[in-house]
């Protein structure tokens, strides 16, 4: 159950509320976010649409932890991120947060494996138990025979799955996705939407997406519009 | 070590790059290294000499000779334990370019004033039966593949005429520093080819004393002894002698120095400027690290672990070439003996090599560590 009005019952996996963001540019103060209020409970998916400069990547970056609130408070599975210090901001996003960029940002230089991996390092789990995972988090996007490829080797498609499978890979919270589908063709786009709505359904992953792309907010269960720095209801869908 | 393959897979990015900045690193410790052997060659006789050793030397200058007479009397000085004197040769071995130094020395008390120089026991036996035998260096051997029992002849520069010698023995160094490049005679032998007026002359005296504190006291007292005679003499320890005969060529210590300054000035200023590319060309992708939860600090190591590792790698290679070349021996024909790069040497050039890699990497890696991932994220 997603809600926009600040009156969530408490147990919602996501708690935002009186979320305020300013940016300076030069003497003028931007105000992008106001008050804005959400509750997101375990197994969501939401899309967030709205105007280019509407504020919703600046929303989807304080839900990470990567940016800072100007005022108002982010509660994520009982932590309360906007008073954490960076380091533990960084340990944080570590446990809890999967994201998923617009442009991949994969590391060129490594395989798929070990993009994937990565998360991985940051945990104690023996190299043997990393093989594992990232076999499985690779198995789900169904790339398990391009492991050992490059990104340059991997069309667009290939790399945002590869992206997911890192996003996924030490099991999050939740994920957060900044137009994972902007740099893609309609046919890999869909195959992205089809991979997300496929993580929520049968993985029970809770997804937060960021896209201009109607068609691609539709696959999720709640689209949210940004206007004035407020997020106000959508059209809501069946996970398709 | 679960994080090296980042570091290979970024430093194999710009492979041309890498490897342009290993090949800075490792002409500069190639270079490094060939300057600590020159610095090496000219102080060699600074750490090679002995504590209790004494130099005494003709007071106008040492190439004017002593009279042998004084042996007696600096003998006699409380303190001293023992005396033995030397005369320097100057000959030429077939060609000019074959120089070595040739020493005619006083055969019953020089061997026991070096001893770090090894001379097995039936070697020095034969060379003393024989008027005609010298005594080689282990390295003078090698180069002009000389062995005992070979007769060479040496054509006087100061000591006119072509000398004949029989190696009766080869003498070893007991410290990698060892001057083994020397050519021993009897003094016996030059004074009966000497005419007259050059006889019962001797190039210098080297004295044994009972305790290094009293250098000061013995070398006061034997310059004493000879003041207004003739012959005065300057006497000093062995230590300052070398010293002051690595001051007549000059400043060497500060030119050395200067051009390694200079050197290692410039790798810094090439591999910072290469790490700080590296780093701007990267900056999304160590924000995609930090966004996935990898902490300040690693960022941090990881840029200056990069710095490190080429500041290592080309350093080492820089260093096994310079060692590699020292191997092949004195390429100057005999003007620098000691050509060895010691291993306190590497030790510090590697270690300057880090130097340099902490300090080019450190600018980096700090901005890498400060970076906000929002900001870098919006790059395009």
């Amino acid at each position: 159950m997603v809600r926009v009005d600040g009156r969530g019952d408490g147990n919602s996996l996501v708690r935002v509320r009186g979320l305020d963001k300013k940016y300076q540019r030069g003497s003028e103060e931007i105000h992008v976010l106001q008050g804005l209020n959400l509750d997101v409970d375990a197994g969501d998916f939401v899309a967030f649409m709205g105007p280019s400069g509407s504020g919703k990547t600046t929303l989807l970056n304080l839900l990470g932890g990567i940016d800072l609130p100007s005022a108002g408070s982010i509660t994520v599975a009982g932590d309360e991120i906007t008073h954490m210090s960076a380091a533990k901001l960084t340990q944080w996003r570590a446990r809890h947060v999967g994201f998923i960029f617009q442009m991949y940002n994969l590391i060129p230089v490594l395989t798929a494996f070990q993009n994937v991996e990565l998360p991985l390092l940051l945990t104690k789990l023996s190299t043997a138990e990393r093989r594992q995972h990232v076999e499985t988090a690779l198995g789900i996007v169904g790339l398990m025979d391009r492991m050992h490829y490059y990104p340059r080797q991997l069309s667009g498609g290939q790399e945002q799955r590869v992206g997911i499978a890192r996003a996924i890979v030490a099991d999050p919270t939740f994920l957060l996705c900044d137009e994972p589908t902007g740099d893609l063709d309609r046919k890999s786009a869909d195959e992205v939407m089809d991979l997300l709505a496929r993580l929520v359904r049968e993985h029970h992953k809770t997804v937060l997406l960021v896209t201009h792309d109607p068609v691609a907010a539709q696959r999720a269960q709640t689209v949210l519009h940004l206007e004035k720095g407020v997020l106000v209801e959508g059209q809501a869908a069946e996970v398709r | 070590m679960k994080y090296r393959h980042l570091i290979f897979a970024n430093l194999l990015r710009k492979k041309i790059r890498t490897t342009l900045t290993l090949g800075s690193f490792a002409v500069a410790l190639f270079l490094f290294g060939l300057l600590a052997v020159v610095r090496g060659a000219f102080n060699q006789g600074l750490e090679v000499a002995g504590a209790n050793r004494l130099v005494v030397v003709n007071k106008v200058s040492i190439i004017q000779p002593l009279p042998i007479s004084y042996l007696d009397k600096i003998a006699r000085i409380p303190g001293v334990t023992l005396v033995t004197h030397a005369n320097w040769f100057g000959g030429v071995y077939q060609d000019e370019r074959n120089f070595f130094p040739q020493f005619a020395i006083e055969d019953q008390t020089y061997r026991q004033m070096f001893p770090e120089f090894i001379v097995p026991d039936d070697q020095w036996k034969a060379f003393i039966g024989d008027r005609e035998g010298a005594i080689v260096g282990e390295d003078l051997v090698k180069r002009f593949h000389w062995k005992v029992g070979d007769r060479v002849p040496i054509k006087g520069t100061i000591f006119p005429g072509t000398w004949e010698f029989n190696i009766r023995g080869i003498y070893k160094g007991s410290r990698p520093q060892d001057d083994t490049t020397q050519f021993w005679f009897h003094y016996k032998y030059l004074e009966e080819r000497q005419n007259l007026y050059r006889k019962g002359l001797v190039g210098w005296y080297t004295v044994r004393i009972d305790n290094p504190d009293n250098a000061t006291r013995v070398a006061a007292a034997i310059d004493e002894l000879f003041t207004n005679s003739p012959w005065e003499t300057k006497t000093e320890t062995e230590k300052a002698f070398a010293a002051g005969f690595v001051k007549q060529a000059g400043n060497i210590e500060f030119l050395l120095l200067s051009i390694g300054s200079v050197v290692f000035f410039t790798l810094l200023l090439v591999t910072g400027n290469t790490m700080a590319i590296a780093v701007r060309e990267r900056m999304r992708e160590l924000a995609v690290l930090k966004a996935v939860g990898f902490s300040d600090a690693f960022v941090l190591a990881l840029v200056l672990g990069e710095s490190l590792f080429l500041a290592a790698i080309g350093g080492g290679l820089g260093l096994a070439l310079s060692k590699l070349f020292t191997l092949r021996g004195d390429p100057t024909g005999g003007m620098l003996p000691y050509f060895y790069l010691s291993p306190p040497a590497v030790i510090l050039g590697l270690l300057a090599a880090l130097a340099v890699g902490m300090v080019a990497g450190i600018l980096p890696a700090w901005s890498a560590m400060r970076l906000r991932v929002v900001d870098a994220l919006r790059r395009v």
